[in-house]
């Protein structure tokens, strides 16, 4: 057992628009220990993006409501004050966000923009030091570091995605929270990125939560996944138990599985989830899978299933209870 | 030429644009086929001129040089007419068809347009019938026939984008990420969908996407595209079990596999940087980036050569 990092006590985040009000997050718990690696995937609006923002203590203030506790060593980000916020949002925890059009600064040189992090984090290094690693890093990502004197705008998409995570491995955290990362980058870009989230975690123990919906990503690079439908954790574990078919799994996880090409293998046809994911604002009685799973019995339409942990391996599924107590 | 189940055949396809700093080249000489009722896979990363090269096979944009042959017939400069009676049998599906469409026309104006455009009915009647019966055929829920687009999600949206495609008995449609930009189960509904349109209509697909392991399941023959060129075609199988260029062995190499045996793999990481499209220098678009270059990499334009049947690579080190 490693030193505990980043515990999640039973979140839940409702967001009021109008007087609606949608149920993002219910009933999340999550643990991190330092350096380790946690996998969150999930179709879009699961609530992958609210529970991250709720780490950092994001959320928009006025919308969004929180329950339970997000302790980041030991502290409760959710009742921090924003000085502290900024504290461990500028030294302890950096965020990829999903969408880097938004957080480049227009009026600067990328060069700059990594330079003054690179220089907060290395105080007593000098002016050559700084010029060094912003050439590296951007080297790193994929980009001619003689482009560092270029403005944002000169960059494409995926270009800019590269800078915006170039910075926040300059920050060298100690919680690193990637949010679809890759999701717009080339295989072979994504392939260097992830390359480089892996040193970083191995040479100074960042420890790191990838959200992605890419299962294949999850299998190379995390230690251990949990899967959010709905807003809540449907099925959480070590990587071997999540990949293994032989283990018991909540029917939204072997349906997300038989949704992917195999490149390994040859397959004529995929086994989709049909349907959609529910709306937030008008989430089904029982499991809020009900709808869409195959093996639908009449106590999954009207009782919500308890979470069932055997070996730290969490399904929340009462089909997976019944196969357990036969 | 004379192959009658050839539908489509390029020869030597370029499209150059002008930009302030030069020329650059989008497509590079790009020759293939497709034949009828199959589909062509087209991978490589992003701004390597798959879109372009879709559009113009389809004549959307005038090719700088080269030929498009659709049934044998030279298509590459159409009449303005000529190209509205082509868009009968060949048609696009887009990654976003929001980004393709009028936002002020709801869901049924939308696949009812190319109808319109084309003045397949007489009667108001039997156009609303077959704007149904297209809706039903891509599983798109009758209530939503007065809706606006931005009010749906991505997998319907993306229904909406083929039966628009559909609508007009199509033979050939080129899909350029279909479903780049949707969640994978929703991905798999859309994929199963178009594979049972390709079965029960006979149709030909030219097949654009990122995704490998998607490609690899759509398509009988890949084309692997770098820099506006091609590095290699081949039979879907063949070409995953033989990869031979380099770059499509990075490419594969790249692709993280969903399985416990990947844990911890590191994949051949590309280095060195990519070459610019605007004037590129002779020789290899992938020298720079190539782990076994050689000085003829860089002096010579690499041919396509076949190294075993329907196996064609363009590389001078590999393959031979
Ligand atoms: N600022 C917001 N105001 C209202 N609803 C929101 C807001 N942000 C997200 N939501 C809703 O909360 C749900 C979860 O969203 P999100 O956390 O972004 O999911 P994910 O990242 O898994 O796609 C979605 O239904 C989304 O529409
Ligand atoms: N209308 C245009 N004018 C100038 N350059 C263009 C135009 N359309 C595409 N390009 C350039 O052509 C190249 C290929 O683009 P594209 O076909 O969109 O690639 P892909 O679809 O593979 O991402 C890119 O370098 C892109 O910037
Ligand atoms: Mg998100
Ligand atoms: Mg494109």
């Amino acid at each position: 057992m490693g030193e505990k990092l980043l515990e999640i006590k039973d979140l839940s985040v409702r967001y009021t628009t109008d007087g609606v009000i949608a149920h993002a997050v219910n009933h999340v718990n999550l643990e991190l220990d330092k350096g380790e690696i946690l996998g969150i995937v999930g179709e879009t609006g699961a609530g992958k993006t609210t529970t991250a923002l709720g780490i950092l203590n994001l959320l928009p203030r006025y919308t969004a409501q929180t329950d339970g506790e997000i302790l980041f060593n030991g502290v409760n980000v959710l009742r921090a004050s924003e000085k502290e916020m900024q504290k461990i949002r500028g030294e302890h925890i950096s965020m990829i966000f999903q969408d880097p059009m938004t957080s480049l600064n227009p009026v600067y040189t990328v060069g700059d923009q990594i330079g003054r992090v690179v220089k907060i984090h290395n105080k007593e290094k000098g002016k050559e030091f700084v010029e060094q690693r912003v050439d590296e890093i951007l080297n790193l990502v994929g980009i001619p570091a003689e482009r560092k004197v270029e403005y944002p705008f000169n960059f494409s998409g995926g270009m800019k995605q590269r800078i915006m995570i170039a910075i926040a491995l300059a920050c060298n955290p100690e919680l690193l929270i990637a949010d679809e990362p890759t999701t717009a980058l080339d295989v072979t870009i994504q392939a260097q990125v992830i390359s480089m989230m892996r040193s970083l975690q191995r040479e100074l123990g960042t420890a790191v939560i990838l959200i992605t919906h890419d299962l294949g990503l999850v299998a190379n690079f995390c230690d251990k996944v949990a899967v959010m439908y709905s807003g809540e954790i449907i099925e959480s574990g070590a990587i071997e138990q999540i990949f293994d078919s032989t283990n018991p799994h909540h029917p939204y996880v072997v349906g997300l599985f038989g949704s992917i090409p195999k490149i390994t293998r040859k397959t004529k046809r995929l086994t989709p989830i049909e349907g959609l994911m529910p709306n937030p604002a008008s989430l089904p009685e029982g499991c809020k899978f009900h709808p869409r799973c195959p093996y639908c019995m009449d106590i999954c339409k009207t009782e919500e299933p308890e979470a069932v942990i055997v070996n730290d391996h969490l399904i929340k599924c009462h089909r997976c209870v019944r196969k357990e107590e036969a | 030429m004379s192959d009658e189940r050839v539908l489509v055949k390029v020869e030597h396809l370029k499209k150059y644009f002008d930009t302030p700093r030069g020329k650059l080249h989008a497509v590079d000489d790009v020759s293939f086929e497709i034949r009828k009722g199959t589909t062509l896979g087209v991978v490589g990363e992003s701004g390597c001129g798959k879109s372009t090269l879709g559009r113009a096979v389809l004549g959307m944009n005038p090719a700088t040089e080269g030929h498009v042959r659709y049934n044998g017939k030279d298509i590459t400069h159409q009449s303005h007419r000529e190209f509205k009676e082509s868009r009968r049998q060949m048609q696009m599906i887009f990654q976003d068809p929001y980004s393709s469409i009028d936002p002020k026309k709801t869901v049924s104006e939308i696949i009812a347009e190319p109808l319109k455009i084309q003045k397949i009915y007489k009667s108001r009647k039997d156009l609303d019938a077959r704007v149904i019966e297209l809706m039903e055929m891509v599983g798109l829920d009758l209530i939503y026939m007065n809706t606006y687009p931005h009010e749906l999600d991505g997998g319907r949206r993306q229904r909406i984008g083929i039966a628009r495609a559909l609508a007009l008995k199509p033979e050939f449609i080129v899909c350029d990420e279909p479903v780049s930009a949707l969640d994978v189960s929703i991905q798999a509904q859309i994929l199963n969908m178009m594979m049972d349109f390709q079965d029960e209509l006979h149709l030909t697909y030219m097949f654009i996407t990122h995704d490998l392991s998607v490609v690899k399941h759509i398509s009988d023959e890949i084309m692997v595209l770098y820099l506006g060129t091609v590095v290699e075609r081949a039979p879907s199988d063949e070409l995953f079990e033989h990869p031979t260029h380099p770059y499509t062995k990075a490419l594969l190499d790249a692709i993280p596999v969903p399985e416990l045996s990947y844990h911890g793999v590191e994949p051949q990481l590309l280095k060195g940087e990519v070459t610019s499209p605007i004037n590129p220098p002779q020789g290899c678009r992938f020298a720079k980036r190539c782990p076994y270059v050689t000085k003829a990499c860089t002096e010579n334009m690499q041919e396509l050569r076949e190294i075993s049947p329907n196996h064609f690579v363009a590389c001078c080190q590999f393959g031979k």
